[in-house]
């Protein structure tokens, strides 16, 4: 009786740790296979010894390979789980390997990309991004820190879950479960998204003055009525407090007068408009160049 | 400012960091907050490259990725626009310019991209020939040298931009009216929109649109910080999920179709 041959949880580390590097020989002939190689060597070497059987694996795993870069962990489970049964005698062939490949890999990168890109990147993105521009060092550390506790515990946990359910699992996807994630992370992201449009677009018509008009007496705060010094900073703050005016002219700009119909309005209109260019066609490129001509032109005409 | 030695040596090796993730997207010291803190951080000019990191970032938002389609460079945009922040000397009130530069070598990066992924396609024939052979050693090798070369393709136009020197970048940014910089940071403040709308339009279904509407007016609300706007999401979408199953007219059609875009469509008819 031949010895079982079984990958440790070393050789899993080990090939989790590689799974890092699946996109770095990325290609237009066959894009992730060369990572995807790469990334089951360790497992390859232990299952098996002689040269015909490890060029014969390694040509099956060079075939055409591409899904979202951390759901391919799954993937990569699976394949682990099979491969040692092929070692050990299983009847598997080329086929059913590669058949569970691309049978997984379209239907997870339709999960991976909405909750990773769309979702996550975008909420932790921000998150860091605001701290960042008020200069604060812990955006970029938490931006760091965050990402990548999630991408790498995740994609340990999901190496681990493709291994242990074996080729069960693609039962399992085709059940509601990843359904819901896609449709959970689709709702997340749109909810966050209008809020980063709002909140993070800035279109501003503030040059644009509408009205100016001269309010009465007692709306504003009498500067020349002041006691001096520390006393008349003091009353000019309690002045203001109690709602008088800093100024004898009320100015009303244009943007005012949006944010009081619908704050963000503009940023709105701005994203729509883009989402049309794009549904035509015209590169994210063209419009980003744009937009940055468009910015100059209203500033130079006083607008924006 | 001029940088020393070891200065330089770690801003070429940042650069050849961000190169790799460029491809790899796992670790993302190519994200803008990150590439941009760490050029700050290597050249002591952390305070205005975090800024910067920061304004790339909302702007790279929905930058990504996706299947064979290549997005701007955020890896070259913010690796050469926070040299030349630094090389400027400008400080704080160089970051609007900075941003302006990052666009068009996020385009330049793009270019790159593509020669070096078509170059990875004669690596894989390699990896061919070493899988005929049965050697491990040999696939390793060329995949090292493929993920080198994408390190390379930021760590060498950085390494250019750093043999240019302060004062020809100086020259160039001192340059620029200040009706050019007012515009183009006004400019800056609607890009952002461009990375939105191309998420939007992937996620966009029937379905969805209402909790656009409803994160647009929970963000009106000055007083809820992102903190609290993602806890607000995610009860949403939870409460979302439930009720829908427990209403038994769920329909298998799942979110992921693109089928029924009330705005999409809305928008397409223009």
């Amino acid at each position: 009786m031949v010895d079982q041959i079984k990958l440790s949880k070393k050789d899993r580390i080990s090939v989790w740790w590689r799974s890092t590097f699946l996109q770095g020989s990325w290609n237009y002939e066959r894009m992730q296979n060369g990572g995807w190689a790469f990334t089951l060597i360790p497992a390859l070497k232990k299952l098996y010894k002689t040269k015909e059987e490890r060029s014969e694996a390694l040509t099956r795993h060079l075939e055409f390979f591409n899904t979202h870069p951390y759901v391919a962990s799954p993937i990569i489970g699976v394949t682990l789980a099979l491969e040692e049964e092929k070692a050990n005698g299983a009847p598997i062939d080329d086929v059913t390997i590669q058949g569970v490949k691309v049978g997984m890999m379209g239907p997870l990168a339709g999960v991976g990309d909405p909750v990773f890109w769309y979702t996550v990147k975008p909420i932790v993105g921000a998150l860091a991004a605001s701290l960042a521009i008020s200069g604060s060092i812990i955006g970029p550390i938490l931006y760091f820190v965050v990402w990548n506790a999630i991408r790498m515990s995740f994609m340990w946990y999901t190496q681990e879950l493709g291994y242990k359910a074996g080729s069960k699992i693609t039962e399992d996807l085709s059940g509601g479960i990843l359904q819901d994630i896609t449709k959970g992370a689709s709702i997340l992201g749109m909810f966050i998204l209008a809020a980063l449009i709002e909140r993070w677009v800035s279109v501003d018509f503030s040059p644009v003055k509408v009205s100016s008009i001269k309010q009465s007496a007692g709306a504003y705060i009498d500067w020349s009525k002041l006691p001096s010094g520390a006393a008349g900073i003091k009353e000019a703050l309690i002045q203001q407090g109690s709602g008088l005016s800093l100024t004898e002219y009320k100015v009303t700009t244009l943007q005012d007068n949006l944010n009081q119909l619908i704050p963000g309005l503009a940023a709105l209109l701005i994203t729509f408009l883009c989402m049309w260019l794009l549904k035509k066609n015209v590169s994210p490129i063209v419009i980003i160049l744009g937009l940055f001509v468009f910015g100059v032109v209203m500033h130079v005409l006083g607008v924006m | 400012m001029n940088l020393n030695m070891i200065q330089i040596i770690l801003v070429v090796f940042v650069a050849f960091l961000a190169g790799m993730e460029g491809i790899l997207d796992e670790f993302h010291f190519h994200q803008p907050v990150i590439a941009c803190t760490l050029i700050g951080l290597v050249t002591g000019q952390l305070l205005p490259c975090v800024i910067l990191g920061g304004s790339l970032q909302m702007i790279a938002l929905g930058w990504s990725n996706i299947g064979a389609a290549v997005a701007p460079d955020a890896a070259l945009a913010s690796i050469a626009s926070a040299i030349i922040l630094v090389l400027g000397g400008q400080g704080r009130a160089g970051v609007s310019s900075a941003i302006a530069i990052a666009i068009p070598l996020a385009v330049a990066g793009l270019l790159l991209t593509i020669i070096t992924r078509t170059l990875a396609t004669g690596i894989v024939h390699f990896m061919d020939g070493a899988a005929k052979e049965g050697s491990f050693r040999k696939i390793e090798f060329w995949q090292i040298v493929a993920i080198c070369l994408q390190g390379l393709r930021i760590a060498i136009p950085a390494a250019l931009i750093l043999a240019l020197g302060a004062g020809p970048v100086k020259s160039l940014l001192s340059s620029m009216p200040s009706w050019l910089t007012g515009g183009l940071s006004i400019g800056g403040g609607m890009v952002v929109a461009v990375g939105y709308a191309m998420v939007i339009n992937m996620m966009a279904s029937r379905e969805v649109w209402p909790f656009f509407v409803l994160g647009f007016v929970f963000a009106a609300v000055s007083e809820i910080t992102l903190i609290g706007l993602g806890a607000i999401g995610v009860s949403i979408a939870l409460i979302y999920l439930t009720l829908s199953k427990r209403g038994g007219n769920s329909n298998g059609d799942g979110g992921s179709s693109n089928t029924g875009d009330p705005v999409g469509d809305l928008i397409d008819k223009y």
